[in-house]
């Protein structure tokens, strides 16, 4: 790789700017493809440039053959979001491991005693009303939310931005009880069964975890289950 | 910056900033899997020259050959492909446990 291409490259995903690199194995030629524009790529063959915009809209890299030459694509799009909304116990544990997994962390709770950046040290902590931050941040498929608050005043208007937007994965804490309050309370606010349907209650997979650590757990592997296994058995790619 | 920030893995600025410190690099991507494999499409390895690494293309069962291959191509600057798989006999010997096959791009960081 040119040392000029691995730079545009880290450039590139500074930036948070969707980029495909695209390597012809044999020769080692590499071309960087954007969704609007290419880099270097003048002399890149119509079929794979169009192909790499492709694996650029799915979000997965690919290899193909054109010609009789194989090119790799590979899709360096900006980290998975993840949303948190109340700053609890939970989300100290939960951005920990969300980080780990890759995901960019914003930590959100209109309480300022509980946003102290101090106990969130390195992330992305707003005491924003929620409906604001989410609805600023323009949500999309590679977005997740959670709401912890257990405070409707908090979580509520959370879940009505984000139901109506594409993310992949939203979740809410609280018992069967709690969430049934909560799904009839949106209800009334006009959302329909196939809508409210979208939110994970009570969440985290089901493995009995007890401690804010293991909640965390929890959360993080149904986010995972959201994002890759249901992808997966998804019937073609490009329609997703 | 907390621990945990640290601790993502970042191969591609980790190639550059080797770079910079006057080391030289190669680099190595999982280009495509078939089967079970433990390392998806895109993951990479970075190595110098003196087979110092950081990341990962399997579980650890193909690392050594890879990093050798990637020495390799760092004298000679030409890219090569790798392909482990348990229908072969280099896989028998470095032994992708997992029983999958991995293609492996190798090239060296100018």
């Amino acid at each position: 790789m040119k040392r000029q291409t691995l730079d545009r490259l880290n450039a590139d995903r500074a930036e948070k700017r969707p980029v495909a690199l695209v390597t012809e194995t044999a020769s080692g030629a590499q071309w960087l493809v954007h969704a609007d524009a290419e880099t270097g790529a003048a002399d890149l063959h119509g079929e794979v440039l169009r192909q790499a915009r492709m694996a650029l809209t799915d979000d997965r890299g690919t290899s193909t053959e054109v010609e009789g030459l194989s090119y790799f694509i590979q899709v360096h799009n900006p980290p998975l979001r993840l949303f948190i909304v109340g700053a609890v116990h939970i989300t100290q544990a939960l951005a920990r491991i969300a980080l780990l997994a890759g995901y960019a962390v914003t930590v959100i709770d209109p309480r300022r005693a509980f946003a102290e950046a101090e106990r969130f040290p390195g992330l992305e902590v707003s005491s924003e009303w929620p409906d604001d931050v989410l609805t600023a941040a323009a949500l999309d498929r590679r977005s997740a939310i959670v709401t912890l608050s257990h405070d409707p005043k908090i979580d509520d208007p959370a879940l009505e931005t984000v139901l109506k937007s594409e993310v992949f994965y939203i979740g809410s804490l609280g018992s069967k009880r709690t969430h049934g309050k909560r799904l009839a309370r949106l209800q009334e606010k006009g959302f329909s069964g196939a809508e409210m349907a979208r939110i994970h209650g009570p969440i985290g997979l089901d493995i009995g975890a007890k401690s804010p650590a293991e909640i965390a757990i929890s959360i993080i592997a149904e986010i995972t289950e959201a994002r890759r296994a249901r992808r997966d058995k998804a019937p073609a790619p490009g329609a997703a | 910056m907390t621990d945990a920030q640290v601790e993502r893995e970042d191969i591609l600025g980790t190639a550059a900033a080797w770079r910079d410190a006057g080391r030289e690099v190669g680099l190595a991507t999982v280009i495509a899997t078939w089967g079970s494999s433990p390392r998806p499409v895109g993951s990479q390895l970075v190595v110098d020259g003196e087979g110092r690494f950081e990341g990962s293309v399997s579980g650890g069962c193909i690392e050594g050959a890879v990093i050798e291959t990637a020495m390799g191509a760092m004298r000679s600057g030409q890219p090569k492909l790798l392909e482990f798989g348990v229908s072969d006999e280099q896989a028998w010997e470095v032994g992708l446990a997992c029983g999958g096959t991995v293609r492996v791009y190798v090239e060296k960081v100018d």
